[in-house]
């Protein structure tokens, strides 16, 4: 969470209108009052029924499986990953690229929010935001895990090429988007905790700013592709726009498995209105992704250049290379039978709404894999074709990932909702039983 | 109170349980040589253009002291700069080029790269007569002899752009473009993301996955810091146009190779250079000239072969493969402009 402490002095839910105390005193007791809740977040997390700690017991089995595989990968080098010289980016930048996007989602919740008023949303921004806060988490992992000197990783802050590598813009928003969205939630909740009404100044421009951040993050991840004039495949102005609009479906699809489970799990009840206008957010997203996947279907086939090698490699297979076709098409079945689900009559069917989200989410995922990073490896750009499959180690990494992000993201839901509802407060003593 | 120390109990065993599990899943790292992780020295080392006379000296012997260390060599690593008034160009003669691959294996030699996994710098294409497509191209040909009749053959390494597409995305400027034309990598400062590799459309790059396996009685000990000093695991290399003998006035290896003479090299700043005059006089094309990034790397053709017209995409050739009949020390450089050959550039 958030290191900064809010100018706060008391911890009751009014001010007092004079305060005799110097700045000192008053940032000290705010500094302390912090730490307070920061360690009943923390006790908090290790509390909760059977189910929670069967989930939080079996992400951290597997969390440490991963990083036991990375150890593993940190000694050898990354010869126990399936990359190639031909083929030298794989699941990670794939699973990289794919939580950019679900990081970049929960401005779909801000703007109906903040720009147009939406009542049914506000209460919902904030999982959209910690679910960007975990995501950016995974990516910083990902990216890790890539790097075959993260012992270098201090090389960055000594010769930075800003602005010309497209990379050390990823860095700069990346991280930028972290802490903004940290600080957005981490302030919220707090006033929250404290039970005042949080100061516009203090979080209303930085949620303005996050808005424009989000989109920018998934388009300079874009940009880090489409502007390799190796890569023909990539070299695509579509790229951007296309990351957008499927993160903007994956994002919002998962808060609606999110919100659920957190209106079965707890006592916080999640406007029904809001799973709604969440489904026609997705609707649309996945409809402009899917035209813009035809889009760029269309000119790569009907152009019919040299230049469709990745794609036919990817649609049809290549001489004799088919590694990824079942792969694009699953993606293009799930991703089809998701919008066919949600166009059909009889939306409100919260089932068939879950149905399509998981659809979408597994759909979209494949397509950043295997459906993008992958395909524009192969052929090689001397048109050499070499196929890329991941060792179960690389596997192995990349669960434990997904397995430390979701505990990441389980742990700051779990200490949210009670205070959100009222449970968890400043003026009370000890931490309240969960329900 | 009995609650409260079962529970104690209870936490605690957990803990525990917690930390073992911890331990167990970085065991791994016991596994991790001596060595294999920088020093304070080395993980403080600056880049290549930051340090200072001393510096690069006290650098040149750590890393002679790793190379004795790692492969019971005892190496000769200097740090040779560019000159002035040098820019270097390579030509390659397409119509003598027999793909025999001679070039790539005393390129591995002369460059201590890897043996076990191979890392190779140049890869010969065996390409189908009438046409320029790589797609085409077959990497992996076997036969018995070369040349094969009905194909050429096209090497391809690094092209040492002058608007190079790699060294543009490196986050940390590990690499960069010397002021001889030749593009380096500073092994200790890279970090490894593998971007330029991405980024590079001759396919010229090389990632080191693991740690480099070349035998003791292979290494060549004349070594610089930009080129082919042994690299550690996780870092980019390329070619350097072999920089620690070209800017002491010879060769690069695979030029020296070279048994049909294919392959030219020189300043190209000197008029009287040979490279120059190939240039000027003969029909050269680079290769995917459409990226505009500006090659040192030409290709061209023996003009005696442009009576019979090049070769036709799609038609039958009805010649014989320039490489075969070419015999050693024939067409001299700049005779006749009359090539057809470069179409394809």
């Amino acid at each position: 969470m958030q290191s900064h402490a809010p100018p706060s002095g008391p911890a009751t839910s009014t001010r007092p209108a004079a305060t005799p105390e110097s700045t000192r005193e008053r940032w000290a007791a705010g500094a302390k009052e912090y730490g307070v809740f920061l360690f009943r977040c923390f006790r908090l997390s290790f509390v909760g029924n059977r189910t929670y700690h069967l989930w939080m017991l079996g992400l951290t089995v597997v969390a440490l499986l991963g990083l036991n595989a990375y150890c593993k990968q940190f000694v050898s080098g990354l010869v126990t990953t399936g990359m190639t010289d031909q083929v030298s980016w794989g699941m990670y930048i794939a699973n990289f690229t794919f939580l950019v996007g679900m990081a970049a989602a929960a401005v779909m919740l801000v703007i109906p929010v903040y720009i147009y008023k939406s009542k049914e949303l506000h209460d919902l921004v904030i999982f959209g935001e910690l679910l960007a806060v975990s995501s950016i988490i995974m990516c910083l992992m990902f990216v890790t895990v890539d790097l075959g000197r993260p012992d270098r990783f201090h090389h960055l802050f000594l010769r930075f090429n800003w602005p010309i590598s497209m990379l050390t813009w990823d860095v700069l928003v990346l991280n930028g988007y972290l802490l903004l969205n940290v600080h957005i939630c981490g302030y919220l909740i707090f006033c929250a905790y404290q039970g005042r009404k949080p100061s516009r100044l203090f979080y209303i421009p930085f949620v303005f700013l996050a808005i424009f951040w989000a989109v920018s993050i998934h388009t300079v991840t874009a940009f880090l592709y489409s502007g390799l004039v190796a890569r023909p495949f990539w070299n695509s102005a579509v790229v951007a726009p296309r990351f957008l609009a499927s993160a903007f479906a994956a994002g919002p699809a998962f808060l609606i498995l999110t919100v659920q489970v957190i209106r079965r799990a707890t006592a916080y009840q999640v406007p029904k209105q809001a799973l709604q206008t969440l489904r026609n957010v997705v609707t649309v997203a996945l409809t402009i992704h899917l035209f813009l996947l035809g889009s760029e279907l269309f000119t790569e086939f009907y152009t019919d250049s040299a230049h469709a090698a990745s794609a036919k490699y990817l649609f049809f297979g290549l001489e004799g290379f088919y590694g990824l076709v079942p792969w694009i098409w699953t993606s293009i079945a799930m991703n089809l039978t998701a919008i066919t689900l949600l166009y059909l009559p009889g939306r409100e069917n919260v089932t068939r709404l879950n149905v399509a989200c998981v659809l979408m989410i597994l759909g979209i995922w494949i397509e950043k894999g295997m459906g993008l990073i992958v395909p524009g490896f192969v052929p090689t750009p001397l048109g050499e074709i070499v196929e890329y499959t991941p060792t179960l180690n690389e596997t192995l990494v990349c669960l434990g990932i997904w397995a430390g992000g979701l505990l990441i993201y389980t742990i700051l839901v779990r200490v949210t909702v009670p205070v959100l509802t009222g449970e968890l407060r400043s003026d009370r003593n000890g931490i309240p039983e969960p329900k | 109170m009995k609650q409260t120390r079962r529970s104690f109990l209870r936490r605690s065993a957990a803990a525990a349980t917690g930390l073992a599990a911890v331990a167990a899943a970085l065991s791994p790292l016991r596994e991790l040589e001596e060595g294999q992780m920088p020093d304070l020295e080395g993980f403080l080392q600056k880049h290549y253009k930051e340090m200072s006379e001393e510096e690069m000296v006290r650098a040149l012997e750590r890393i002679e002291a790793r190379v004795e260390k790692d492969y019971g060599v005892r190496a000769q690593v200097s740090d040779v700069r560019a000159q002035d008034g040098v820019e270097f160009v390579y030509a390659l003669n397409l119509s003598r080029c027999i793909g025999c691959r001679r070039c790539v294996h005393a390129c591995v030699a002369e460059n201590n790269q890897s043996r076990a996994p191979e890392i190779q710098y140049i890869r010969v294409l065996e390409m189908p007569r009438g046409t320029l497509d790589l797609e085409k191209g077959n990497h992996h040909y076997d036969h018995p002899t070369v040349p094969d009749d009905d194909h050429y053959y096209l090497p391809v390494q690094c092209h040492q752009c002058a608007n190079p597409p790699c060294t543009k995305v490196c986050p940390v400027e590990a690499t960069w473009t010397e002021p001889d034309g030749i593009t380096v990598i500073d092994y200790d400062w890279c970090i490894g993301c593998r971007y330029c590799e991405a980024a590079c459309p001759y396919w010229a790059r090389r990632f080191n996955f693991t740690k480099p396996e070349i035998p003791k009685e292979e290494v060549n000990p004349r070594m610089s810091y930009l080129s082919n000093r042994p690299r550690p695991s996780g870092v980019m290399e390329k070619c350097t146009f072999c920089l620690h003998k070209t800017r002491n006035g010879e060769l690069p290896a695979c030029l020296e190779v070279c048994p049909v003479g294919a392959r030219k090299f020189g300043n190209v700043l000197d008029p009287e250079s040979e490279v120059r005059k190939i240039l000027e006089k003969k029909r050269v094309f680079v290769l995917k000239e459409e990226a505009n990034t500006l090659p040192r790397f030409f290709y061209y053709f023996d003009e005696r072969y442009a009576a019979g017209g090049g070769p036709e995409p799609g038609g039958a050739p009805n010649h014989s493969l320039p490489a075969d009949d070419v015999p050693k020390g024939s067409a001299p450089a700049g005779s006749g402009e009359h090539g057809e050959h470069g179409e394809g550039g």
